[in-house]
């Protein structure tokens, strides 16, 4: 490889656009024609759908339809589902899953408020929100379960009544013998956590463009999502057309961190709603729409205790876990057992038991958000670790350098399966090292000093450590064509989409080094599935392990077709072709240099002669990445706790990490900083609320509280580079990883600020009440 | 998140406007800054028939200090307060700095912030640390509401559904007195989970000779605490006494809770500020304001 552009911070080619406000998102689609949709949304968390009434708003000037389930019901087909149990994991983990299909709108009941049981369509968004008003629904209410550990239980009532119960996933692992541990070990600590309910908050929100043809009976819809190909297969199933006739287009996309990697009712209606009206038609969600009917996230409990030598040698760890999933499992096994093979992370514990439930409440279905069930299952480590050191009254960070991995130790196995199957073996990294880069970074000792001085002054400070390591670039593949035109300019189709990664400046500097070719001769194509047949699409950190490869892999052979044609064109050995900046020339003879596009055209036929290649420089490379790639990080925090008030003050916040090889340190900080921003909301702001009775009572910006700039301390950061042994890059993934310790470092520091007032932080977000409510229970001790 | 249809009228002057106010009746709204208002029409909470617009009323614009009192009409913007306050009342710039963010202070307008009546917002409670008052124009002509008599309920004031709040007025500090402002708020900008402001001078030997201790975000409307002033008033402003008052102010305080803050925290929350702000304002009295 060339490694000229690879490694080097470039500045991102896509953000003159966005900074302009130029960037072309699916509410900028306007078609000639166009309808526009609204919805008509349960009030209710669990009722059953007595009957619906659509005429009054049909009569309403401006509205040309209203659909109930029955007059869409051939399209009605079940939303797709994912997280199948793979055969790896089922040979080794008894689980126990139930999955209903959910249907795009209410058929007869409802199971959370927002679910959809009715759709208007009208000359403007305004005339279909007066339409919707006047659809009449009478539902009949059914007890409702908003509680996941009490919704688990056998006397709780069931939502989908062929279960039985609330139970959808459940099992039960682990490695070694952790009951003998724990009955021998010399200090054993218990505690119960819960994470709350939260997600990210994209800019942009969902929305969803459909247009029927029907002369060629072709479908094209521009959709916000992350993932493309999914939502075309999931529309050639519903619509019972083939994949040719379906193309889904994601355009300039405002944010997706998983949120948009669902599956979606409107993903459907829409496309449905514009077959039936034979018009065009554009639903762009509303904030309102969006916090109460897009997947949600987060939300577990963990009663979790450890065991240890009085050293601080960890033995053992034990964890029961419940996941609230929202009304439907339409995950599968992806968050329950995300949760449990990161538990442990960079520690070395030798023995472990698990019990593991997911839950369906009455609330909106979880899907996977920017860490996917770690940083709960790190929030709970994490705190348990610094529990213990209480209880051991050692430093929290002399007790993590006792039990941390280092490179000597690697490759790991921790004795469970990964998710998709595979062993799960830590490939590369130095989790000791991390440690003591982000300890040296933030200046520990000194912060430490400064915390006892501080105290006697009555500031209290505290310094919060989390650690992670996180398996990234999930499989099985993402594709790429890489194709150069007669200029020798190239564009790179993907099936992975871009929502602010950055993906057109480091996707083109992996392809412009492999081909010799300026960064700004390359193209890249994702989110469209006319572009590339095949594709997984953007989530859980996979982009640049596993489209990069491809693309890596794909330029190469493009070049290798190049360098076979100067070869013959310039009557040199291959071997003595070089390509840099879109120049040919034999190495040594500079004189010889010829532009690419010259080399092209001199070398596809002729009327003449054959030539001596076909005009097709291209190639496609599906790279198989069959098991994840481990990242690892340690974060610090720093806070300081106004005890009169509770206010909590983020001074510093440091993270010392891993991704394998960076391609641009620009593009991968930025992903550090966002998701640490996430993060922070986690520990001290974000939380959807939900009353007993189901309803959300967090349904806008001023409740739903997401940190601004001003909330946010500089964020540092310092690169550790142990390159993935597990693709031609050495790369690994980075999108996710900033979120998922913020909620356990920060916790951790609050909980160390006020060590004098001997509190215990069991929950988040830290808010200045319940952080308040935690010094006047400690008081009354 | 479209507003149910309503209809609008652009008046080109006050007159215009309360004319158009008398003829919607209780169904029509005033727009002015539009920052809490049309928020509340997209999510169809607020239902009004008609907006009254008044941003193209010139007789409403204007903002001018004179004989220590600061006069500004319905179309002067929180920014344009900021701007003032810049070089003349520090008070006031630190209050405004918590008002939302600078584009919402861009828009919105300081008379509308008051008589929006949201009890958890700052300017409301100012005004009456200030002896405010609030000067509207109706069908019966022009009347003058002190601060003291505006604020009835949550997002209720004494102003009538056809009158149109013309002019704000504040009355500025005496010479040589204190100030002290602070709030806890879930983020920089929100609405205070409780605030508390105080105005004190002292008299030649010591004893405090005016007193005003304010408090937003633990009650229905914004509050002026008679029982944490008149420990103060007449009496030297020791640390002892500050902690009485503060306490005073707060026990008389019945705040509720919410999924922010609950009433608890927020009743002994604002003893903890009316502490802090006591000591602020007695550590600038007799320094340049």
């Amino acid at each position: 490889m060339g490694a000229k552009l690879f490694g080097a911070s470039v500045r991102r080619t896509e953000d003159p656009r966005f900074l302009r406000g130029d960037g072309r998102y699916v509410d900028d689609i306007k078609l000639p024609g166009m309808l526009h949709a609204a919805f008509v949304r349960s009030p209710h968390a669990h009722a059953r759908i007595v009957s619906v009434k659509t005429a009054g708003a049909g009569r309403l000037p401006g509205v040309i339809h209203a659909f109930s389930f029955a007059d869409l019901e051939r399209w009605m087909k079940p939303l797709p589902l994912f997280g199948a149990i793979p055969p790896g994991l089922a040979a080794r983990v008894a689980v126990t899953m139930k999955q209903v299909p959910q249907l795009a709108m209410g058929r007869d009941r409802v199971l959370f408020v927002g679910e959809i049981v009715a759709m208007v369509l009208a000359e403007s968004r305004a005339l279909a929100e007066d339409g919707a008003e006047l659809v009449e629904v009478a539902y009949a209410p059914l007890p409702v379960v908003t509680d996941m550990v009490a919704g688990a239980e056998a006397e709780a009532p069931v939502l989908h009544p062929e279960w039985g119960d609330n139970v959808a996933v459940f099992f039960q692992t682990g490695f070694g013998d952790a009951d003998a541990a724990f009955s021998t070990a010399e200090v054993t600590v218990r505690q119960r956590f819960d994470i709350q309910r939260y997600v990210g908050m994209p800019i942009e929100t969902r929305g969803v463009v459909a247009q029927w043809d029907a002369r060629d009976g072709s479908l094209t819809t521009w959709n916000g999502t992350q993932v493309v190909h999914f939502v075309q297969q999931g529309l050639a199933a519903a619509l019972g057309l083939p994949s040719h006739k379906i193309r889904v287009i994601a355009p300039d996309v405002g944010g997706g961190f998983g949120t948009k990697a669902n599956g979606y009712p409107e993903d459907l209606l829409i496309p449905a709603a514009a077959i039936a009206a034979r018009r065009p038609v554009k639903w762009t969600e509303d904030r309102r729409e969006h916090m109460m009917a897009a997947a949600h996230a987060r939300h577990q409990v963990h009663d979790i205790e450890i065991a240890a030598r009085r050293d601080g040698t960890m033995l053992a760890v034990r964890d029961r876990i419940w996941l609230d999933l929202g009304a439907y499992n339409s995950w599968g096994i992806v968050l329950p057992y995300n949760t449990v093979a990161h538990l442990l992370g960079p520690h070395r514990v030798p023995n472990l038991r698990i019990e593991c439930r997911g839950v369906v409440t009455n609330k909106t279905p979880n899907a996977p958000y920017r860490g996917a069930g770690r940083p709960e299952t790190v929030f709970a480590m994490d705190r348990i670790v610094d529990c213990l050191a209480r209880e051991l009254s050692m430093d929290p960070a002399d007790l993590r350098r006792r039990n941390y991995l280092s490179e000597a130790d690697l490759p790991y196995e921790i004795d469970l399966p990964y998710r998709d199957g595979n062993r799960l073996v830590y490939d590369s990294g130095d989790f000791k090292a991390g440690l003591e880069a982000a300890l040296a970074a933030v200046g520990y000792d000194a912060l430490r000093a400064e915390q006892q001085e501080l105290r006697a002054q009555g500031v209290y400070r505290g310094i919060g450590l989390s650690g992670y390591v996180e398996g990234t670039a999930i499989g099985p593949y993402e594709g790429a064509t890489v194709r150069l035109d007669a200029a020798g300019r190239a564009v790179v189709a993907t099936g992975a989409c871009s929502q602010g990664q950055g993906h057109e400046t480091s996707f083109a500097q992996i392809a412009a080094d492999a081909l010799g070719i300026p960064l700004d001769w390359v193209t890249v194509v994702g989110g469209d599935t006319a572009a590339i047949p095949f594709g997984v699409g953007t989530f859980a950190s996979r982009s640049a392990v596993n489209a990069g490869s491809s693309i890596h892999v794909a330029a190469g052979r493009v070049r290798d077709k190049l360098v076979a044609a100067a070869g013959a064109l310039l009557e040199a050995a291959p071997a003595d072709i070089e390509i840099a900046d879109g120049a040919v020339s034999v190495r040594g003879a500079p004189a010889t240099s010829i532009p690419l596009g010259r080399l092209i055209q001199a070398a596809i036929p002729t009327f003449a002669k054959p030539g001596v290649a076909s005009p097709d420089f291209e190639a496609t490379v599906y790279h198989h990445q069959p098991t994840v790639t481990y990242t690892s990080a340690v974060h610090v925090a720093q806070v300081e706790v106004d005890t009169g008030t509770g206010a909590v003050k983020l001074l510093r916040y440091l993270v010392a990490h891993d991704c394998g090889r960076l391609i641009n340190p620009l593009i991968v900080e930025g992903q550090i900083h966002g998701g640490v921003a996430q993060g922070v909301g986690g520990a001290l702001l974000e939380e959807l609320v939900y009353d007993e009775q189901g309803q959300l009572l967090t349904g806008t910006f001023m409740d739903y509280l997401v940190p601004t700039s001003m909330e946010l301390p500089p964020i540092e950061t310092v690169h550790l580079e142990y390159p993935s042994t597990r693709n031609p890059l050495g790369v690994k993934g980075v999108g996710e990883g900033g979120a998922i310790s913020p909620p356990a470092a920060i916790a951790n520091a609050v909980e160390d600020a006020l060590a004098p007032f001997n509190v215990r932080v069991t929950r988040t977000p830290l808010g200045p009440s319940v952080v308040l409510g935690l010094l006047e229970g400690a008081k009354k001790q | 998140m479209k507003p149910a249809p309503f209809e609008y009228v652009a008046a080109e002057s006050a007159g215009e406007a309360v004319e158009a106010l008398g003829r919607f009746g209780d169904e029509a709204k005033v727009l002015a800054g539009g920052q809490s208002l049309i928020p509340m029409m997209a999510l169809r909470l607020a239902r009004p028939s008609a907006l009254v617009d008044i941003n193209r009323c010139r007789d409403l614009e204007g903002l001018a200090e004179s004989g220590g009192t600061l006069t500004m009409g319905a179309l002067a913007r929180q920014r344009d307060l900021e701007r003032w306050s810049v070089a003349r009342s520090p008070l006031f710039r630190e209050v405004l700095a918590a008002v939302a963010h600078a584009p919402i202070r861009n828009r919105g307008t300081v008379v509308g912030n008051i008589v929006h009546g949201d009890p958890a917002s700052e300017l409301p409670a100012l005004l009456l640390c200030l002896d405010g008052s609030v000067t509207t124009r109706g069908r019966a002509g022009e009347r003058t509401i002190p601060a003291d008599k505006l604020y009835l309920a949550p997002l209720t004031t004494s102003l009538a559904a056809e009158e149109l709040a013309t002019t704000a007025r504040f009355t500025l500090p005496p010479a040589g007195s204190g100030w002290g402002f602070a709030e806890v708020a879930r983020r920089h900008g929100d609405f205070a989970l409780v605030g508390c402001i105080a105005v004190l001078a002292l008299d030649g030997a010591g004893s405090v000779s005016h007193a005003r201790l304010g408090f937003f975000g633990v009650g229905g409307t914004p509050l002026r605490s008679a029982a944490g002033e008149s420990v103060l008033v007449g009496r030297e402003p020791t640390a002892a006494r500050r902690l009485e008052a503060a306490r005073a102010a707060a026990s008389a305080l019945s705040p509720d809770g919410d999924i922010h803050a609950s009433a608890a925290y927020r009743k002994t929350v604002a003893a903890v500020l009316a502490e802090r702000v006591l000591a602020a304002a007695l550590d600038r009295c007799g320094k340049p304001a």
